[in-house]
């Protein structure tokens, strides 16, 4: 017991230096995907065919295939086809990649969702805007969006709770994030070794970060009700 | 001068035809009521009136000016269709209110935008805002929706909100005001409440194409009556001749139908 008091002080405070990483991949990669989903979702609804069909391509590929092999190829692809880590060295390089990765594949998830809450709305909407004399953006702004908003705020909510534990998957590339933090303490570590409660407790960091989300994103959706 | 003049308008979707020689002019505070079955064009005939479809051949003129010419169509540029659409009001079966807004911002919305597009909206935005309120107020309450003002439409009832929908259309004086089957959506009782503010329009002289399966209602309000059948008019002419003594066979079968009922 006291062995654990004194190892208690130490190993919250390297998980919380890890959890701050984990926390800055997190609101990075929603920064970043909630815009380039709405890019990628015009594109596949897009008249021009081969812009509709490059970003089909797009989404196929990264919903395909593991999240996990995308942060290895980005991360280490560069420096073996052009023989020089592109990325830059230590944690500022593993970090930018596995951002650019992680943004990379949410806004494929998000553009989907994107789709089928742009695609829900009733063309009746369109049209009633249309016949009142409105311009297409004016439709889209003040007609369509807040309906679409509505409709995908549950599907969102359940992408960003899944973010949340995603972005272990960074670990991969030896992104020091909160499970990289916590499992560190078993192979050896500031004088602390063989020990794996460590490990378990990130478990809670991450309970209740999601706990909060769920209150916040729920809020969210109840503000939306006052309309159907 | 008539108030809409609809010359040789023709439509098809692929192979299908679907209107045919549409002809037919209206004058100022007439109404015509659209009869025919389903599937026999009555709707897309509206839909091509305000600018939703593309007639493939045909004319309209609305007060004189030419606001549709199938030969030249494409050379209209979205602005221009927007500016000649504004003649014409749609009442859709669906209501298609907007159901983020109240039902008094569903009535001033697409004013406010339009006035955005007017030169002294900077300096006089206040005034124009107030005016559009005013004017929004004063066509719910001639609906009998004066206690429904701040009601998002999921709080109303069909009837009602078709009512919205009719004030909607109405806010931005349209120079004719169609409707497409605004009661099929509803209940007996609620098609009574809905026609009986249709009637009051056409009272006032409000220039109408009504598109319905409500014969009495037809018979009764409008000034003159087309019968559609497979995207051709079979027959028009005055109310009670074509729906009590029709002179076409398909007519009498189609009206056959109602008088079973």
């Amino acid at each position: 017991m006291e062995l654990f008091q004194e190892q208690f002080p130490i190993v919250i405070h390297a998980l919380n230096i890890g959890f701050l990483q984990t926390l800055k991949l997190f609101f990075i990669t929603l920064l970043g995907a909630i815009p380039l989903g709405l890019v990628i979702a015009f594109g596949s609804m897009s008249r021009l065919k081969p812009l509709s069909w490059l970003s089909r391509l797009v989404v196929w590929v990264i919903r395909g295939t593991p999240l996990m092999i995308q942060l290895i190829i980005i991360y280490y692809g560069p420096g073996l086809v052009f023989g020089n880590n592109i990325w830059g060295g230590g944690e500022t390089g593993r970090f930018t990649a596995s951002a650019i990765s992680f943004i990379i594949n949410y806004a494929c998830y998000f553009s989907e969702i994107y789709r089928g809450g742009i695609q829900g709305v009733p063309k009746g909407q369109e049209e009633a805007g249309l016949v009142l004399g409105m311009t297409r953006s004016q439709i889209f702004f003040k007609v369509t969006l807040m309906q679409m908003i509505k409709r995908i705020v549950p599907p969102m909510s359940n992408e960003v709770i899944t973010l949340v534990k995603d972005t272990s998957l960074a670990r991969i590339i030896s992104l020091q994030e909160i499970i990289w933090a916590g499992q560190a303490f078993m192979k050896g570590s500031q004088g602390i070794s063989g020990a794996i409660w460590p490990l378990f407790f990130t478990a809670f960091y991450y309970l209740i970060f999601n706990g909060v989300l769920t209150v916040l994103l729920g809020r969210l959706e109840r503000r939306l009700d006052y309309f159907r | 001068m008539p108030v809409l003049e609809v010359n040789h308008i023709e439509k098809h979707f692929g192979d299908t035809r679907v209107l045919n020689d549409i002809s037919f002019t209206l004058d100022k505070g007439d109404v015509v009521s659209v009869i025919g079955s389903s599937g026999s064009g009555k709707t897309t005939l509206l839909r091509c009136l305000n600018f939703l479809e593309r007639a493939d051949g045909g004319t309209i003129r609305v007060n004189g000016e030419t606001v549709f010419d199938a030969s030249s169509a494409n050379s209209d540029s979205d602005s221009e269709i927007r500016r000649k659409r504004l003649h014409f009001g749609l009442v859709f079966q669906s209501f298609n209110l907007f159901p983020q807004y109240t039902t008094l911002q569903n009535v001033m919305l697409a004013r406010q935008l339009l006035a955005r597009e007017q030169p002294d909206f900077k300096s006089r935005k206040k005034e124009i805002y107030n005016e559009i309120e005013h004017q929004a107020r004063r066509l719910l309450i001639q609906m009998g929706l004066a206690d429904r003002m701040t009601n998002y439409p999921h709080q109303l009832s069909g009837g009602q909100q078709q009512r919205v929908a009719i004030a909607r259309a109405l806010a931005l004086e349209p120079d004719i005001l169609c409707f497409d089957e605004p009661t099929s959506a509803l209940d007996p009782e609620l098609t009574g409440e809905v026609l009986r503010v249709i009637r009051e329009l056409a009272d006032r002289k409000t220039t109408m194409i009504i598109v319905t399966h409500e014969m009495a209602f037809a018979r009764d309000v409008a000034s003159h009556v087309l019968f559609m059948d497979k995207g051709y008019i079979v027959e028009q002419g005055d109310p009670v001749q074509v729906i009590e003594h029709p002179r076409e066979e398909r007519t009498r079968q189609f009206l056959a139908h109602y008088a079973q009922k």
